[in-house]
């Protein structure tokens, strides 16, 4: 029988780093994700795996890097302020391509912000919070549910794609509880990084495979090569010459930019003949679900489009369902940060309304209503 | 050339080395690798990890799993790779300004929690690889790019730091006893079946700091490193006024019944198995 | 008889920093005009190995003569 429980979506993003094959938590408390580390913390020793609670941000990722180095699959947590910490390692893992899951419950900013209400203030600091370029990997859950699944994908990307990959809810999502059947093991992929397949002696760290994606040694099993931060060749050591410095920057981006199409998901909802749509994500997501169905009861031709990864955004799909409708609403819990992409993919075939609400409340279904209202 | 075992253990054809003529940190990594290769440590078990700076170039040089941090995260990276994997012998190079300022947090907690990393601060009381700017240990009066009227702000002791936050071992030589060096270093590596062993090793840097400080070439400061290093033993005779200026070298902590945190942690997997 | 030793400088290596030569008691080591490290007086050698670990270049080794 399938096991059913109610949990709060910090416990099912934990559990679905577990269930994922995570044994590294490395992080700091901070409100409002502070529950993924306390779980972590009963979890992982359960299963042989380590916990350590760091002496502040920086340090929570840098071990998580460090012990996926070392060969296991590896997580770290935080929210708002935690994650503007961690953003240098950030930059880190993606140049040095290090997988590693990182949970960022959003809340209210800037800075010590409000700590214990909901925001959607992180979307730009997923992309643009470390110098330099990369590919981004975001997802956003709306559901418990989506929690624990998500994260167990975040891990399959983070491991294929030898980057960060975060997982980002936000203050609702983080400390709602609902029901949550838990798939069963088997059911659902897992996916471990590429090992390499030649002998030490022919090891060459960084070159890659036809994806793009070099195979990983750990630190430990035979192979012995160097990991920085510095922009390297192939070898892994550190270069100035342009053509090398082309060839990494370039491919960290490409890497993922290639496989767009593997990685961009969302979920429509009644958008056969909506004249109207709302685009949202997150908890915002919920309660404009709500308002279109009740809407829908009245006759009124409105959809929902529900980006699940953040980055990469789903541009292609946005700009086809602008040719379709007449307008595009964006209500977002931040001052407008998703609603530049979703313009950017309109690119002015239809109207895009932007709605925003930074007061640490949540957007309610009436009020998703309404501005359906004012243009349907 | 040095001798075989050494050699195998570097990456020859990135040498020489980027460091200046008569750098005092080429003296250490020499010294690292002879403990290393003294101690017959299997060569894809050893993790030399560094931050930024000079200092934390080394591990480039070092044909093992060598691990190139950021600026003074090198023990919090280190830390994880220790978890993950607690039958690797970790190295863990930093510079002054790398592990005690940027990094000091980093550093006091890898003490406290006893984990098994020999940490070696490499100490030239500069910043030399951005230009000379003063560190936590330039010492007061001294000039620096960022003092160019002295230095004001008050110096860590690194080895009083690392006992008061915990480290199970902690010693320091300086570049002017490289054997001493070794045989300390030996002792530290050692001691990682047992915890955080921290070496401080007074270095020096002639370009950015002796320069400005008289000391401008690098046989001045070998004679002043020889010249002011003293004892532990004997320091422990001498008053506060006689011991100005001075560098006590020695062991100044070495608790042998300690208890590392991985083996530790394993008893946490033990009790919540049990659980 | 006193042991001789050979004192084998890699040139490439060395950067002529002149520690191994202020270091040494027996004054076997000369600074060329290169400006490199060379052992000018071998047979004073008492095998202290001071040069060789005192190198930040790893460039010297020591070995007792057959």
């Amino acid at each position: 029988m399938a096991q059913v429980e109610f949990w709060q979506g910090n416990k099912a993003i934990a559990m679905g780093a577990v269930a994922a094959g995570c044994r590294f938590f490395g992080g700091y408390p901070i409100t409002p994700s502070t529950e993924i580390m306390e779980v972590m913390s009963e979890e992982l020793p359960r299963l042989g795996g380590k916990f350590v609670q760091m002496e502040d941000e920086i340090g929570g990722i840098a071990a998580t890097i460090g012990a996926s180095i070392a060969g296991l699959k590896s997580m770290t947590g935080s929210s708002g302020p935690g994650i503007s910490l961690k953003q240098e390692l950030l930059g880190y893992a993606y140049i040095a391509e290090i997988p590693i899951v990182v949970a960022d419950v959003q809340r209210g900013g800037p800075s010590t912000g409000l700590p214990t209400k909901v925001s959607q203030a992180d979307v730009m600091q997923a992309k643009w919070g470390t110098h330099g370029d990369h590919g981004t990997i975001a997802y956003a859950p709306s559901s418990i549910q989506e929690c624990y699944e998500i994260t167990v994908k975040a891990f399959n990307m983070a491991e294929r794609f030898r980057q960060p990959v975060l997982v980002m809810a936000d203050e609702i999502i983080g400390h709602m509880r609902e029901k949550i059947v838990i798939p069963e093991p088997g059911t659902y992929e897992i996916v471990d990084r590429k090992k390499p397949t030649v002998c030490p002696e022919e090891f060459i760290p960084y070159k890659a495979d036809d994806d793009d994606i070099p195979p990983m040694a750990a630190f430990g099993d035979g192979y012995r090569w160097h990991v920085t931060g510095l922009t390297s060749n192939d070898w892994g050591f550190p270069t100035n010459e342009a053509d090398e410095i082309d060839k990494k920057a370039n491919r960290i981006i490409r890497k993922v930019d290639r496989f767009r199409d593997d990685i961009v998901e969302f979920k429509e909802e009644s958008m056969d003949d909506a004249e109207v749509v709302v685009v949202s994500y997150g908890s915002v997501s919920r309660s404009a679900l709500r308002a279109i169905r009740e809407l829908r009861l009245e006759g009124v031709k409105v959809g929902h489009f529900r980006p699940i990864t953040l980055w990469p955004f789903p541009d292609k799909e946005i700009a086809e369902l602008s040719k379709r409708v007449k307008h595009i609403i964006v209500p977002e819990l931040n001052a407008g940060q998703m609603v530049n992409e979703v313009e950017r993919a309109v690119a002015g075939r239809c109207e895009v309304h932007r709605k925003n609400l930074i007061n640490g409340e949540l957007y309610k279904p009436d009020h998703i209503m309404s501005f359906i209202k004012e243009v349907a | 050339m040095p001798r075989e075992d050494v050699k195998k253990l570097l990456r020859t054809k990135f040498m020489p080395h980027i460091w200046c003529p008569g750098c005092g940190h080429g003296i250490i990594m020499h010294a690292i690798l002879r403990a290393l290769a003294d101690l017959k440590i299997p060569q894809d078990q050893i993790c030399i990890s560094s931050g930024i700076g000079c200092s934390s170039r080394m591990p480039g040089y070092i044909d093992a799993c060598t691990l190139h941090t950021a600026h003074g995260r090198s023990l919090a990276f280190a830390t994880g790779v220790k978890m993950a994997n607690p039958g690797l012998t970790i190295v863990n190079v930093m510079g002054d300004g790398d592990g005690t300022a940027i990094g000091g947090n980093h550093f006091i907690h890898a003490c406290r929690r006893n984990i098994g990393i020999t940490a070696v601060v490499m100490n030239n009381n500069i910043y030399g690889m951005t230009g000379g700017q003063a560190s936590p240990t330039t010492p007061e009066g001294a000039f620096a790019s960022t003092a160019p009227y002295g230095a004001v702000d008050p110096t860590f002791d690194i080895c009083k730091l690392a006992e008061g936050a915990g480290a199970t071992f902690v010693a320091r030589a300086t570049v002017a006893q490289p054997a001493m060096c070794e045989q300390i270093l030996k002792k530290a590596i050692l001691h990682q079946k047992k915890g955080f062993a921290v070496v401080e090793i007074v270095s020096f840097c002639h370009t950015q700091f002796g320069r400005k400080n008289k000391r401008s070439r690098p046989m001045d400061n070998f004679n002043f490193l020889k010249d002011n290093s003293v004892m532990k033993a004997k320091a422990d005779t001498m008053t506060a006024e006689e011991l100005k200026g001075k560098i006590i070298i020695g062991e100044f902590v070495n608790i042998e019944d300690a208890r590392e945190y991985t083996e530790r942690y394993d008893e946490v997997i033990a009790r919540a198995q049990k659980a | 008889m006193a042991k001789k030793f050979d004192i084998d400088i890699f040139s490439k290596w060395c950067k002529g920093c002149g520690l191994c030569i202020a270091i040494c008691p027996k004054k076997v080591l000369e600074l060329s005009e290169q400006v490199k490290s060379v052992p000018v007086r071998p047979d004073d050698c008492i095998g202290c190995h001071q040069c060789d670990n005192v190198c930040p270049d790893m460039a010297i080794t020591v070995k007792e003569r057959d």
